[in-house]
């Protein structure tokens, strides 16, 4: 069947290479149309299904190698979300995206759109959206550029999450110079759902109709997939502007209700989010996922634009808005659930037997093609990974003398960018909202929230999302594991049990050997941990081509996690808490010792990045893991707090800040205090609480007793050093970011 | 003791005012398109950004049926709570006196705050003592309370250093002059339950509106 002399004249090879095919690829688009060139509303299809963003042509095999399986998965990769059950019928979906090239062009709207665009997979699957989370990396706060992007992210993030009622519970930001020119923002969503009642994305039952619902059809975001996600940056960003999406999160909250009560009362076959690629993608996975055929009218689609030719409807990304399938019976009863919400419904086609994707203007066919040749014949390309012979990364710039004393270095680390206190930032979020955040942020190491909707006895999940993308620059095989022994220490730290794990691959051009050798490593990290840590991967994103003029970003592979508490009232903390308690390191004894490679007071230093990081005894770490979330569970321990960034004093510093109480540590002999009191590396941990529940612990796990909990100061002996900082001093040196946002 | 909450589109606080609505009485869901206040017994106008706030914050929900009905049950003398969004809705209303104007900061602020209860002769506040601290969230862009208030209708202010927003004469809460309708930025909803708020003080505003509601 060819199309009817309606279709738009045909725009050929040399327009099918701007749009991002290869001439092979194109090559194969004809064959996938039985020999005859693409007309303008197939190639614009083809080329956004075909793009890195819809395909995953250069990461798919990588990703086949991860671990996505596990007694808790309710849902794996290839549905809009991954979901694992948290008990009595209950299931979490959670997943995190990317909106890296859209808010390096427009940041406000390009992070509420990210925000917007991840709670639809949220909500898509029939979940309640319950938390969301925020991991973002700028260049340098010295860049006036950089703290704008910063400044306007976190307004936008802000701006979505706050009005639409779900709060944003935790996150992460660094600042590096290699995300100077291109700052990443990912955000991570988690819902709540009946498992029974979670809908999956497959279209069913030929005759069936399609309605699409939420906000009209308009210009914005023509091309935001294949134009912004999967090709560099460059100086000419500005002109990209309109390929970046406007969110409105009023409509999204109304949105979010009307699918919600559609599913509730069961008038609904298939539900499907529009994201990336608009209509096109969200309507042929619902074919493909199902096997089946669709026909869809542009000409009853709501636009905005009155003249807007049938590719423009196909390609918009427009937010807010979603696509269903019901059987025809139900059209009027879904129509009324759109209007009490006031969202505009409308039937837009049907589903057919026959595997094609018709595209119609007022019934005349304007595209024809196999659903299948769209989705699933994208051709996947092995990368050609080469381990680098030199350092990619220049040196940061010093901003800490050689001179610098121990005194004088807590200081500055506590209030480097990378260190210092957040509140700023999500002082500008709603992290209250729905009445379940057990744990709000620098109250723990991960958020904790409280299920209630599961009634008496109802559990608690935490969850963390880490990505230090130095250390993977450094080593991304280890670095990667680090980022996710990183969240599972997290989650250990409020007695949370790592249920299922979701991901995000920031990095450069995989074109590029170096570049393939970072994924490469860093998915074999990935999966190798969380196969240790019993965490499958249950869903993620990978954003590749993140390069600006000066280089390709630190490789980010961003880690999000969920885990289940039992008991939300024993969710630890991090702050110390009472005066005498004994302070404890657990799992950093001297057979691993910790290590100032590419550590945070290397970077202070301007340290070159060292090749490599020091191995890890996976299995030794996850056992401290255990014992450590053990003891909490058992309400044994005050405080619980991970050694992350800045090693064991600056933990301590921020465990004697959160609390409001100072400490006394005795370190005893060391032959380098530099590495012992900022070195760093997975699996570590300060404690405090009674001396009896540190030496149960002890019996469990590496602890060394190094001081007691009290008065307003940290005083540190360790060789024949001895240091002492007021809390007031410790604490405006960790308020340093506040400046940042007058 | 019923307490309906109204929800609009828009609103977000709706399901936490009716869980504290819960711990007290009874919490009736109420729809902004229905007219009917279904016998309830008070009224909480909650928070959120109804309408999407795009306006001025409360502007379009004032004119909602639920609200026409809501004015009509407050001139007869039944007790309304409006938090927030509510507050900013009640203001518009003509409920109460004075207007929210955008934080000094210019930005989205969330903070645990001190409150201190000025006055305890209200339904609201009759559980508390005066000068008592009460410690509950705040979360808003517009909070910044001016107008030409009489002093005793002013019943809760922020504490000495707690006034992030620039509220006039550290003002956050008022009431009308028949003393049955309350309106203040924080968000006593939200602490209810020390295990998720920080502190249980906010259930004292929702135990002394039941208490006089019912009485």
């Amino acid at each position: 069947m060819s199309p009817s002399p309606e279709a738009q004249s045909i725009p050929g090879l040399e327009q099918a290479v701007a749009l991002g095919l290869t001439r092979e690829e194109y090559a194969l688009v004809c064959d996938e149309l039985g020999g005859r060139e693409p007309n303008e509303v197939e190639l614009a299809m083809f080329s956004l299904l075909w793009s890195e963003h819809c395909a995953y042509k250069h990461s798919k095999k990588l990703l086949r190698t991860l671990p996505t399986e596990g007694p808790a998965v309710v849902m794996g990769p290839g549905e809009n979300a991954g979901a694992v059950d948290v008990g009595d019928g209950w299931a979490v979906a959670f997943k995190v995206e990317s909106h890296n090239h859209p808010s390096a062009v427009e940041p406000f709207q390009g992070a509420a759109t990210g925000v917007g665009g991840i709670l639809r997979d949220i909500f898509a699957l029939g979940a309640r959206p319950i938390a969301v989370l925020d991991s973002l990396r700028f260049g340098e706060p010295t860049s006036e550029r950089s703290r704008y992007l910063l400044d306007r992210a976190v307004a936008g993030i802000g701006h979505y999450g706050n009005s639409i009622g779900v709060p944003t519970v935790g996150g992460e930001v660094s600042f590096e110079g290699p995300y100077e020119t291109n700052c990443l923002v990912n955000a991570m969503a988690i819902g709540l759902a009946r498992t029974d009642d979670m809908v999956r994305s497959a279209a069913a039952g030929v005759g069936n109709v399609l309605v699409l619902f939420g906000a009209s059809t308009g210009r914005d975001g023509i091309g935001g997939a294949s134009v912004l996600a999967s090709a560099e940056l460059d100086a000419e960003d500005d002109s990209k502007r309109p390929s970046v999406q406007v969110g409105d999160p009023f409509e999204e909250s109304k949105l979010l209700e009307c699918s919600l009560e559609l599913l509730d009362r069961g008038l609904l076959v298939a539900l499907q989010d529009l994201g990336a690629a608009g209509l096109t993608s969200a309507a042929s996975e619902m074919a493909a996922k199902g096997g089946v055929g669709l026909d869809l009218d542009v000409a009853r689609v709501p636009l905005r634009e009155a003249d807007m030719a049938p590719f423009e409807i196909m390609v918009s990304e427009s937010q807010e808005r979603m696509l269903c399938v019901c059987e025809p019976a139900q059209v009027e009863a879904v129509l009324a659930v759109c209007e009490k919400w006031e969202v505009h419904g409308t039937a837009v086609g049907e589903v057919t037997g026959t595997g094609r994707f018709r595209v119609l203007r007022d019934g005349a066919v304007v595209g024809d093609m196999p659903v299948s040749g769209l989705v699933d014949d994208c051709p996947l390309y092995d990368l050609a990974p080469e381990r680098p012979a030199a350092p990619l990364y220049p040196a940061p710039p010093a901003v800490l003398g050689r001179e610098a004393d121990v005194r004088e270095a807590l200081t500055a680390l506590l209030s480097s960018p990378n260190l210092a206190s957040r509140r700023p930032l999500f002082e500008q979020y709603d992290p209250i909202v729905q009445s379940r955040t057990v744990r709000r942020p620098e109250e723990a190491d991960a958020a904790v929230l409280w299920l209630h909707d599961m009634g008496e006895g109802a559990p608690a999940i935490a969850t963390s999302i880490d990505g230090n993308g130095r250390k993977v620059a450094a080593d991304p095989y280890w670095g990667t594991i680090g980022n996710a022994l990183e969240c599972a220490a997290n989650l250990a730290c409020v007695g949370a049990q790592p249920l299922g794990t979701t991901n995000n691959l920031n990095f450069g051009n995989p074109e590029k050997p170096h570049i393939a050798w970072q994924l490469s490593e860093a998915v074999r990290g990935l999966g190798d941990a969380c196969r240790a840590l019993e965490a499958p991967i249950v869903g993620g994103n990978v954003s590749l081509y993140n390069e600006g003029a000066d280089g390709p970003i630190y490789p980010t592979p961003v880690v999000g996690m969920v885990g289940v508490l039992p008991d939300p009232r024993r969710a630890g903390r991090l702050g110390f808490a009472a005066e005498g308690d004994a302070i404890a390191l657990v799992g950093w004894g001297a057979e691993a010792a910790p290590s100032l490679a590419a550590s945070e007071l290397a970077k202070l230093r301007g340290e070159a990045l060292p090749d490599g990081l020091p191995a890890l005894d996976l299995d030794r770490v996850v056992a401290t893991l255990d014992a450590v979330r053990e003891a909490v569970r058992a309400d044994e321990l005050r405080s619980a707090h991970d050694i992350a960034e800045g090693g064991l004093l600056v933990a301590v510093a921020e465990a004697c800040l959160a609390g409001g109480i100072g400490a006394a540590l005795d370190l005893g002999d060391s032959d380098d205090v530099w590495t012992r009191l900022f070195g760093e590396r997975p699996g570590g941990f300060v404690v405090s609480g009674p001396r009896e529940a540190l030496d149960r612990l002890g019996e469990r796990a590496p602890v060394e007793l190094v001081g007691t909990v009290g008065g307003d100061a940290l005083e540190v002996a360790v060789g024949s050093l001895g240091e002492r900082w007021a809390l007031a001093e410790l604490r405006e040196a960790h308020g340093a970011l506040a400046p940042l946002f007058p | 003791m019923r307490i309906g909450v109204i929800t609009f589109p828009g609103t977000c606080d709706d399901v936490d005012a009716r869980l504290a609505a819960g711990k007290v009485g009874e919490a009736v869901a109420l729809w902004h398109r229905d007219p009917d206040l279904h016998g309830v017994d008070a009224v909480v106008v909650p928070g959120g950004f109804s309408y999407g706030d795009y306006l001025r914050a409360g502007a379009i929900a004032r004119f909602s049926p639920a609200m026409g009905s809501v004015v009509d049950f407050a001139r007869e003398g039944g007790l309304v709570l409006g938090i927030c969004n509510g507050f900013q809705i009640l203001c518009e209303a003509g409920l109460l006196p004075g207007a929210l104007l955008p934080n000094t900061n210019l930005r989205f602020t969330c903070r645990q705050v001190d409150l201190e209860v000025v006055r305890t002769d209200t339904p609201f506040t009759s559980t508390c003592e005066v000068g008592e601290r009460l410690s509950i969230p705040a979360k808003h862009t517009s909070g910044r309370f001016v107008g030409d208030v009489p002093e005793d209708q002013v019943v809760l202010r922020y504490a000495a250093g707690e006034n992030f927003n620039g509220s006039q004469d550290d003002i956050a809460g008022v009431v009308n002059e028949g003393r049955n309708v309350l309106g203040l930025m924080p968000h006593p909803e939200h602490a209810v339950d020390v295990l998720t708020g920080g502190s249980a003080d906010g259930l004292k505003l929702f135990e002394g509106m039941a208490r006089v509601a019912v009485a």
